[in-house]
């Protein structure tokens, strides 16, 4: 099914003005709110042949100069396997409990993008069988790819025991 | 007063002996994380050919290796790693920091890169350049075999002395309260949760926080 034709079954399934589109370089994008986000990823996977889930990402909108109240964005990028269609899902959460629901049920290779979101920008996906910090250490205690986390951290890369030579 | 000695004899001070031994047989542990890493194999390989002076015999075991070649950027995530080996090297041993990500972080003045492996391990060399060319590593060995070759005691007891931390300077603007856990260098882990060291709350939060007893 091409991303146009999702689209309209979209539409259908989930009623015409929940969902709204946009273009961007012939890249289809789907905005959804998040309470529909399990029934549209859904049928996109089950009905419209989006079997492959190529990534998940987030965005913080904080600053940006169209921001709307929302300030995280997470993308879903789908891939049609057979057909070699794309789609972008795009879905918005906001400060100061952002959550979603976890798409693990429907793609396994869900696992690890929801770990590195949860790890970079500290929104959370109810349902991931283990959502613990991918990248940084587990004791980190701040989300480094939010806009008002200072780029040099905030003293994480000092502290450090210091070894002297005496110590060999 | 002659001493009289049969012609295949000379003698040496202990010390010149032990300098001379480990400074033609250098054994490095490539401590390899980057972009410099794959410098350091040229500097291995047979055009440049670290073996002339000693020092090819890489080992992938701190146990056999005498010399430290930091080569690439340390992250945070690393950087107790790389003291859990520098500890389990053997005297005595030397440190190369190879590169300017090594030496300083380099262009990488970011939160989880290390800004210079010497703030916390010893460092002997340091060898400019992003990445430096082989012949910039050789110079290096080589400077090094010089240092080892006049400082060095028989007993490694230079060392000793030297209880000081050497680096820059440590009087970093840091806010405390935003510091994490330490990594323990002995064992390469983190302390923290149920460690007592740092507390998290639901969802990762951290609600109490230590600061390691070096820091404070
Ligand atoms: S100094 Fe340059 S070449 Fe070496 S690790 Fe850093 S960026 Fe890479």
């Amino acid at each position: 099914m091409t991303a146009q034709e999702a689209i309209n079954k979209l539409k259908e399934v989930s009623g015409n003005g929940s969902i709204s589109t946009s273009e961007f370089r012939d890249n289809t994008r789907v905005h959804v709110s998040k309470d529909i986000l399990m029934k549209v990823l859904t049928c996109l996977k089950n009905d419209c042949g989006f079997d492959f889930l190529v990534d998940i990402t987030a965005i913080d909108y904080m600053g940006y100069p169209t921001a709307t109240t929302d300030r995280f964005a997470v993308v879903y990028c789908l891939l049609n396997t057979s057909e070699g269609s794309r789609i972008v899902v795009k879905t918005m959460v906001n400060d100061p409990d952002p959550v979603l629901p976890s798409s693990y049920s429907l793609w396994k290779g869900a696992d690890w993008p929801e770990r590195e979101v949860y790890d970079m920008y500290g929104i959370r996906f109810e349902g991931h069988p283990d959502l613990r910090r991918i990248l940084m250490p587990q004791e980190f205690t701040s989300y480094p790819l939010r806009k008002d986390y200072p780029l040099r951290g905030m003293g994480e890369r000092h502290n450090f025991p210091v070894l002297t030579r005496a110590e060999g | 007063m002659a001493v009289s000695l049969p012609e295949n004899v000379f003698t040496a001070k202990l010390d010149a002996l032990a300098n001379w031994v480990r400074t033609n047989s250098l054994w490095p542990m490539p401590f390899a994380t980057a972009c410099c890493g794959i410098e350091l194999m040229a500097t291995g390989a047979s055009r440049h050919d670290l073996a002339r002076f000693g020092a090819e015999v890489m080992r992938f075991s701190p146990r056999q290796c005498d010399l430290m070649i930091v080569a690439g950027r340390v992250v945070m995530k690393m950087l107790p790693v790389l003291q859990r080996i520098w500890q389990q090297m053997p005297e005595p041993k030397w440190c190369i920091s190879m590169g300017a990500c090594a030496s300083t972080g380099g262009v990488f003045d970011t939160y989880a890169v290390v800004q210079g492996v010497d703030r916390f391990i010893p460092v002997d060399m340091y060898v400019p350049g992003c990445p430096p060319r082989p012949e910039q590593l050789i110079q290096a060995v080589i400077d090094l075999q010089e240092k080892i070759r006049q400082t060095g005691k028989f007993f490694s007891d230079e060392f000793d002395k030297r209880t000081q931390y050497t680096g820059p300077s440590q009087s970093l603007p840091r806010p405390l309260d935003a510091v994490v856990a330490p990594g323990d260098y002995t064992t390469a882990t983190r302390q923290w949760e149920g460690t007592g060291k740092v507390q998290f709350g639901e969802r990762g939060v951290r609600t109490s926080l230590e600061i390691h007893p070096a820091r404070k």
